[in-house]
């Protein structure tokens, strides 16, 4: 109950401030009869009223999981952006081994099969990719080799 | 005599050593795509269509291939069904009823190859009445104008939401989400910017690649995490594997009633896979009665929904190039693939672009065969890919959904964007909001929107012009039918909470 009725809310705050920067919206010349703003309005109001319903009649709550899972879900979220950022600068294997070990470690928990995942992973992908579909991907930081 | 000639063009396409050897490929990945549990045709499709594009394959060859690995994850479903008891996708569901009880009376080999047959039957037929009614649809589809657009475009929401979630309520508003992000860019008609909020980057539009594999792919690895990648050991042995020709002998015409209720299933846009094998198995149900003994391990029970499924993958097909609306989650995925090689699905197509649809008509004919031919004697092989533990299956769909979302844009916003997208789909998923929609509306968002102005500008500003045409009324008709008939079947058609396709 309560999960939908956050929800909920959260949606119709987005969708209230959808619809006012739908408001907005510059209208050009060449304007036809709808425009540019109607349409976006027109799905904000329609996804309010969706908010409204989820906040007046909520199904039953899912089963969120433990504390100490969405622990481990923030840390994937976290590796995941940090893979985004490192992606360019560090070149694929070193990101790869990090990121691929950490997420394999968080579906299970044993260190060596982790290591083993992420460093294979790293470079098992690399050759698959660099040599087999020919993606110009670049291995390690510039400079390096 | 026109479609043996155009069959004959698709033929000369698809028979290239090229093209053939990308179905084969595409046929094996998708099989074990689909075999995988948890990673469903949507997923499959959705991780490797930015691969595609990084390869450079020109547009007969990626959609030969995409197709390949569609039509092979429809197949490859059903083998997590029966040795596991999880199904691979949500069309899957069905079979894992009676296959996996056989399965457990010693007869997986024979529920694989049984099944293996249902899924040549279902999709072959559907591909058949693809060829039939295609062709035929698309010449009605010359009498759509902006106002029947709207409408249809409405319809597809409607039915599919009204098919995803077992709240109307949440279907909309997942229809909203993926509208309202269609809307973010630059604004077609004016030119000028629309909700980007200043961001440089958004100025484009979300590119639907990045939504897609961040809804399906990386929200994947995040119900893994949660669930530490239980459940994925093999559930039954698989001894030795034989055709069990009794056992096809005694179906024949369960798969050919079950194709027929699955392609009908499968051209209703939205529907989907997991309508065609719900009602085939249903209605097998009904006609056997309880002496019929489903769900205890019988063979009906496992033909009529893996040939009710793949043929419903083919019958979704048909939506999809004449109209340009999507009958399923994968084909929403696959009219994705479409837009990006600038290939615009409608009536149009059959005209303007005929090697494209007959190519990809005669190489879903070969994949079937492939696929049949593989599926049979090379069944244990795939089987050894349930063995692949997630923990290292899950990473390196990641990674490698990292690396093709990367090399199309070269952007680590687009990456940013797409791990935001997994996060939303698994809060979207705990909530029983379904994703496809989401899908769907950035796909049609843009030109559900042209067709409303245009409407408008032709009939200067009047609503009641999207009404005025019998074909209008009638499409009006189903959508509000579609969105409103599951409150009343719902206990009927109560579904479980993931919905892939």
């Amino acid at each position: 109950m309560a999960s939908d009725r956050i929800f909920g809310l959260v949606t119709l705050f987005v969708a209230l401030a959808y619809i006012a920067s739908a408001t907005q919206i510059q209208t050009s010349f060449l304007s036809d009869p709808v425009g540019p703003k109607a349409f976006p309005m027109l799905i904000g109001a329609v996804a309010a009223i969706c908010a409204l319903v989820m906040i007046f009649k909520p199904d039953p709550d899912p089963d969120w999981p433990a504390a100490r899972t969405w622990g481990g879900l923030a840390i994937a979220v976290i590796v995941l952006i940090c893979y985004a950022y490192a992606l360019k600068p560090l070149g694929f294997v070193i990101p790869t081994i990090f990121a691929a070990g950490i997420l394999s470690y968080q579906i299970s928990p044993r260190p060596l099969p982790a290591i083993a995942s992420g460093i294979g992973l790293s470079v098992g992908l690399f050759i698959l990719f660099k040599f087999a579909l020919g993606l110009g991907l670049v291995a390690f930081p510039k400079g390096w080799f | 005599m026109d479609m043996m000639a155009n069959l004959a063009l698709g033929f000369s396409v698809a028979l290239s050593p090229f093209t053939l050897m990308l179905a084969v490929a595409g046929c094996f990945l998708g099989t074990i795509i689909g075999a995988l549990p948890g990673l469903g045709p949507s997923n499959g499709v959705a991780i490797l269509i930015p691969l595609t594009f990084t390869m450079g394959l020109d547009a007969t060859s990626a959609l030969v291939l995409m197709t390949s690995v569609y039509y092979g994850a429809m197949y490859g479903g059903r083998i997590s069904s029966i040795l596991l008891n999880i199904p691979g996708d949500e069309p899957a569901l069905m079979t894992t009823l009676d296959g996996y009880p056989m399965a457990k009376q010693g007869r997986a080999g024979d529920a694989l190859v049984l099944s293996g047959v249902a899924s040549f039957v279902g999709a072959f037929l559907a591909t058949i009445g693809l060829m039939l009614l295609a062709p035929m649809l698309a010449r009605v589809a010359y009498l759509f104008g902006p106002a029947e657009y709207f409408a249809l475009y409405l319809l597809a929401f409607c039915t599919l939401g009204g098919m995803a979630s077992n709240n109307q309520a949440k279907a909309a508003l997942a229809s909203c989400i993926g509208l309202g992000i269609a809307m973010i860019g630059v604004d077609s008609s004016s030119g000028l910017p629309r909700l980007t909020g200043g961001n440089l980057h958004l100025y484009d539009g979300i590119d639907f690649l990045v939504a897609i594999v961040g809804l399906f792919a990386i929200a994947e690895i995040f119900f893994f995490i949660e669930s530490h990648g239980k459940g994925s050991s093999l559930g039954v042995k698989l001894d030795k594997v034989r055709i069990p020709w009794r056992d096809i002998a005694a179906t024949k015409w369960t798969m050919l009633r079950a194709s027929g209720v699955g392609f009908v299933a499968g051209i209703l846009p939205g529907a989907g896979a997991s309508l065609g094998s719900f009602l085939a198995y249903m209605s097998e149900k009904s006609i056997a009665g309880p002496k019929g003994g489903f769900g205890t391990g019988v063979a009906k029970g496992v033909a009529a929904p893996e040939a009710g499924n793949n043929s419903a993958a083919g019958g979704a097909l048909v939506p999809m190039l004449t109209l340009g609306v999507p009958g399923s989650g994968t084909t929403a995925v696959l009219l994705a693939l479409l837009m990006t090689l600038n290939i615009t699905p409608g009536p149009t197509l059959f005209t303007d672009r005929p090697e494209v649809v007959w190519g990809l008509i005669a190489s879903l004919l070969i994949a079937n065969v492939v696929l049949l031919l593989m599926n049979v004697p090379m069944v244990k092989i795939f089987v050894k890919v349930l063995m692949v533990p997630p923990w290292v299956l899950l990473p390196g769909v990641t990674m490698i959904s990292f690396v093709g979302i990367y090399s199309l844009s070269g952007s680590y916003f687009d990456l940013l964007l797409m791990v935001g997208f997994g996060l939303l789909g698994y809060i979207l998923r705990k909530l029983d909001i379904p994703t496809v929609p989401i899908i769907l509306g950035i796909l049609l968002g843009g030109k559900m929107e042209d067709a409303l102005r245009r409407a408008m500008v032709l009939s200067d500003g009047d609503f009641a012009f999207l009404f005025s045409t019998p074909i209008a009324i009638g499409l009006w008709i189903a959508a509000i039918a579609g969105f409103v008939a599951p409150m009343f079947l719902r206990g009927v058609l109560k579904k479980p909470q993931a919905v892939t396709d």
